[in-house]
């Protein structure tokens, strides 16, 4: 299970912006930037996401479904909120209808700003956004709640399994560049 | 014995979350069998209320406000409420700035509707396409982010004019840029025209005949594609009145005439970009000075990627304005959307959403 955290797969929900951040995030899957050479892939499905990328300050109305789909994505799970809406309410903060930023709905990892934030800073917000995933992922580990038993795995895995269990992300990283070369 | 036969209904979720759709919107469909034969759409996931914003910004700040209304046709949505101001305060822009107005409005078109053809070929499967659709529309972002620093939040709009100029060559590579997106363009509309496989999923659904698109109120390429002659850069707004352009309809009234339409406005948006770089004239200064606060009430209505949009503002004459109020065109879009919905098969519903063009974050602010 080494690789996952190499390529995630990205859900996108629109939680009340102005739709220039949404169609950045898209943008990002567009050949110009292109990040699914890197096996990240934008998925409809909540149940098959790693990290959920949010746009725009939530309004009362998307505030339940917010959380629903953040309860639906399995654990480990990293929350990028994109565009300064998603920050911190943005230009609408004032407005009556909106609760001011993600992090007032579910908690949140990376913040990404700009409006509309752009596709590089989207990118580097989902770079960032990995370390943090191999982190929650490593600690799932640790507290026995990551991968099931399986004897015949852990033959094979042992050693490896181990090493990741007790030492650091960037250690694991190391040990993956050796094993691509 | 007739009840026993008669399927039984079921109703079907659709969205807010939904693959298809980059932003949220709520259809419950009722179907019988495979068959569609009611929808009912709940609206108010994106809602801001951005419209009271006028209490807290004053005339000048609402423009950054109005911009937000929506990404896509963010430039027109601040100029629409320029317009209005400005002719409230009885000022005329210079030339100039009415065509780059004019320029700028036609590269949001670009953009707004190549991303709308993208998303049409995602709809139905078609993955090469769609990408290809956006890089296009990358090289159309960067010349509008070259020549108003903002890739989709422009903000080059101001009451009186327009906040910088742009140098001859900047115009120069404007004008190379959409020379060259219209060479890319066209294996991209023989593609979407010709195609099989795209023809098999877009001719004949989503009827909407003339006479229902006049009842319903469908507005822009909607009712374009219904065989109605209408188009608001008619009436002559910015500089649309010194540039000569036709009407393009379609009498096929289904989702390939939408796509049509769509497609000529893309060839047509590159030529009114041509004409008014030949004819921009120079000038100084791209404002006016303002003087005093705005009195009195304006209706502006403009052409928008996706139809007829209209901003009204009563102003009181002091700083803040009383009442900003915009109609959108998805909100006009929505009647014919849940007419054609009916009798349509499930597996043409994303499809029948997306010819509209749907565009939630203008609808509902
Ligand atoms: S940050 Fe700006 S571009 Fe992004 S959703 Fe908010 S207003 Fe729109």
């Amino acid at each position: 299970m080494k690789s996952f955290h190499k390529s995630p797969w990205l859900i996108h929900y629109d939680a009340s912006s102005c739709n220039g951040c949404d169609i950045e995030v898209l943008a990002c899957t567009m050949p110009r930037y292109d990040v699914e050479r890197f096996g990240i892939i934008n998925t409809g499905n909540p149940m098959h996401a790693d990290i959920f990328c949010v746009t725009g300050g939530v309004n009362t109305q998307n505030a339940p479904i917010v959380k629903q789909i953040y309860d639906q994505i399995p654990e480990p799970k990293v929350v990028l909120a994109v565009g300064t809406c998603a920050c911190t309410g943005g230009i609408f903060k004032e407005c009556y209808n909106i609760l001011g930023g993600v992090d007032q709905v579910i908690p949140v990892d990376v913040y990404v700003p700009g409006c509309a934030a752009r596709p590089e800073s989207i990118i580097d917000g989902v770079v960032k956004a990995l370390a943090l995933y191999q982190e929650k992922h490593d600690k799932m580990v640790q507290e026995g709640r990551g991968l099931p038993e399986d004897p015949s795995l852990d033959e094979d895995n042992d050693v490896d399994e181990n090493a990741s269990n007790d030492d650091n992300s960037s250690d694991e990283n190391a040990s993956d560049e050796e094993n691509a070369s | 014995m007739s009840e026993i036969i008669k399927p039984k209904r079921t109703i079907i979720p659709f969205g807010p979350q939904h693959p298809v759709l980059p932003e949220p919107i709520h259809i419950d469909l009722v179907m019988e069998d495979e068959t569609v034969v009611d929808a009912i759409p709940s609206v108010g996931f994106i809602h801001r209320g951005l419209e009271k914003l006028v209490e807290k910004k004053d005339y000048n700040e609402m423009v950054y406000v109005a911009e937000r209304i929506c990404g896509i046709c963010s430039f027109m949505h601040g100029m629409g409420y320029c317009e209005a101001v400005e002719h409230i305060m009885d000022v005329e822009i210079p030339d100039r700035a009415k065509y780059l107005r004019t320029i700028w409005c036609e590269f949001s078109r670009l953009h707004s509707h190549l991303l709308w053809l993208g998303l049409l070929a995602d709809g139905f499967g078609f993955e090469a396409l769609f990408n290809e659709c956006w890089r296009i529309r990358e090289k159309v972002l960067d010349m509008v982010e070259l020549t108003t620093g903002g890739r989709l939040i422009s903000s080059v709009n101001k009451v009186g004019g327009l906040i910088k100029d742009v140098t001859p060559e900047m115009l120069k590579a404007m004008k190379e840029t959409v020379i060259q997106v219209e060479k890319e363009l066209k294996p991209v509309a023989n593609t979407f025209l010709n195609d099989y496989s795209v023809k098999s999923r877009l001719c004949g659904s989503g009827i909407l005949t003339k006479e229902e698109a006049i009842a319903l109120g469908a507005c822009g390429p909607m009712m374009r594609a219904s065989g109605i002659e209408v188009d608001l850069r008619k009436t002559g707004y910015a500089a649309y009145d010194n540039i000569d352009f036709d009407i393009i309809t379609s009498n096929d009234c289904d989702g390939y005439a939408r796509c049509a339409v769509r497609i000529g406005e893309l060839f047509q948006s590159v030529e009114i970009v041509r004409q008014a770089i030949d004819k921009i004239p120079d000038s100084e200064e791209v404002s006016v000075k303002l003087k005093g606060n705005p009195k009195g009430e304006f209706l502006m209505r403009l052409e928008q990627p996706r139809g007829e949009a209209f901003y009204y503002v009563e102003a009181n004459g002091t700083k803040f304005i009383d009442r900003f109020r915009v109609r959108t065109p998805t909100f006009a879009n929505l009647a014919p959307l849940i007419h054609t919905l009916k009798g349509a098969p499930f597996a043409d519903v994303p499809l029948l959403v997306l010819t509209i063009d749907p565009c939630i974050s203008c609808t509902e602010r």
